[in-house]
């Protein structure tokens, strides 16, 4: 179980129910240790209602490209991507780049 | 609408060798950049990027001392970071330009007037003058009006040839010769995509420019993200906290471009170079010149399917012709805007009759249209 800050920032709160900052408690598969692909499936799983929507957030099991990843203000590649493994009061946020400028 | 800045995150860790800053070695590195996957803290991103712009303008030369130039404005991510950061250089590198922000109002209800909110937030936040240029005033047409009458389909079409001189127009009203927009790396990658995708030969030359002027018309543009990547605007944006509006237009995107930008995404997934590498290859592209059409008799007047005719011209194509019924520069006799207004009023007229709706728009409209004379 870990408590995480999650961020759906440059208009992806669109398919949150416009809300940009969520407080969630994640629960690992095996209960010890939770993993940002963790996140992502309880993210897809639970809070996209509208199954349409999980294509603008996922492609091929992994965040869609053009879609920006950051944990703790870092970019999430430099992080081991989907097998960081979070930590209490990590700060995960997703920023589309794909509107228009 | 209010802002909500992104949070910062506080925690110090213990950072590792490998983690460190490839430019300074001290701060944790918290970007890999995309043109060459240096890995770099927040204060050397800053310091690369805002530097990479200053090159940009300073090897193109793209402004002069005492000018002033417009910034489109719209209120997204591009926009609000190249006005940030004119301002900024302006300041640090002393170049003595005079910036001015400028909105186009296209009058989308839900879409223009949230970002447009965004573009006021600005201007106080920048301390710059703003001008709001709308499509009523301009053509007494909204894009929401447009959309209502000629459908979802062409909304690209109307609203991209409208804005177009709707800058100029802005620009012109405040004795503005020089405007500047945002446009990124990938949005020129993805033209050129496009283009080449499109066949659309006559285009591809000219879509690498950074600074484009047609002959005959005292307003310039240039684009001095040319070489930005989006990834990095945002992030710059992110960092900065700075205030800006995401959301994609109420109508239909246009279709192939959103194709165009899928696959450049899927690439640069894979190869992130490749951004700048297809900017690099629309650069250095050189067409064959074309073949001389056989000039037509004198007496020649073409008619085409429209109706419409073609002006005389003396020598070939000439540049700088005005549009007969607006001004505006144009190669034919009539500009693009005002032919697709005319098919637009014809239309208007038609369903005004039909519902007899008395709405404000329309009766003016009516008014106007009994007292022009063809």
């Amino acid at each position: 179980m870990v408590n995480v800050k999650v961020e759906f920032l440059g208009g992806l709160d669109a398919i949150f129910e416009k809300q940009r900052t969520y407080k969630l408690n994640v629960e690992g598969p095996d209960g010890s240790t939770v993993t940002v692909g963790d996140l992502i499936d309880y993210i897809v799983q639970n809070m996209i209602k509208n199954d349409k929507d999980k294509e603008v957030f996922i492609e091929n099991d992994t965040i869609r490209p053009g879609i920006l990843t950051l944990i703790n203000d870092t970019d999430w590649e430099l992080e081991g991507e989907k097998e960081y493994v979070l930590e209490d009061g990590d700060i995960v946020s997703f920023t589309s780049t794909l509107h228009g400028g | 609408m209010s802002f909500t800045p992104p949070s910062d995150p506080r925690k110090p860790k213990v950072v590792k060798v490998t983690q460190l800053c490839e430019l300074c070695h001290a701060r944790k590195a918290l970007i890999k950049r995309p043109k060459n996957l240096q890995k770099i803290c927040k204060l050397c991103f800053f310091h690369v990027f805002e530097t990479e712009i200053h090159n940009t303008i300073v090897s193109n030369k793209l402004f002069e001392r005492g000018e002033k130039v417009a910034v489109g404005a719209s209120g997204g991510k591009d926009s609000t970071v190249l006005a940030y950061i004119l301002k900024l250089l302006n300041e640090r590198h002393d170049y003595g330009i005079n910036i001015v922000l400028l909105s186009i109002d296209e009058g989308i209800v839900g879409y223009r007037d949230d970002s447009l909110a965004t573009v006021k937030r600005n201007q106080i936040q920048y301390d710059l003058p703003l001008e709001i240029v709308s499509y009523r005033d301009l053509y007494n047409w909204t894009m929401d009006e447009i959309v209502a009458c000629a459908g979802i389909r062409n909304s690209c079409t109307y609203c991209g040839v409208f804005r177009r001189q709707a800058l100029d127009r802005g620009a012109a009203k405040l004795g503005i010769k020089h405007v500047i927009t945002g446009h990124n790396a990938d949005d020129m990658a993805e033209t050129v995509l496009m283009n080449i995708l499109r066949g659309d030969v006559a285009r591809l030359e000219k879509s690498t420019a950074i600074i484009t002027q047609s002959s005959g018309s005292p307003i310039k543009r240039s684009k001095p993200f040319k070489y930005a990547y989006q990834k990095e605007i945002v992030l710059y944006a992110h960092y900065k906290k700075l205030d800006y509006f995401s959301t994609e237009c109420t109508y239909a995107p246009e279709a192939f471009r959103g194709t165009a930008r899928e696959l450049m995404k899927n690439l640069e997934a894979v190869r992130p170079s490749c951004i700048l590498d297809i900017i690099h290859s629309g650069e250095n592209l050189r067409l064959k010149p074309k073949r001389l059409k056989r000039a037509p008799p004198p007496s020649h007047v073409e008619v085409r399917s429209d109706g419409s005719v073609s002006i005389q011209r003396l020598n070939g194509f000439v540049d700088g012709n005005r549009c007969d019924r607006c001004g505006y520069l144009s190669s034919n006799k009539i500009c693009k805007a005002c032919m697709l207004l005319e098919g637009l009023e014809k239309n208007r007229a038609k369903v005004s009759l039909e519902k007899d709706t008395s709405v404000e728009g329309a009766a003016r409209l009516t008014r106007t249209l009994e007292k022009l004379a063809f």
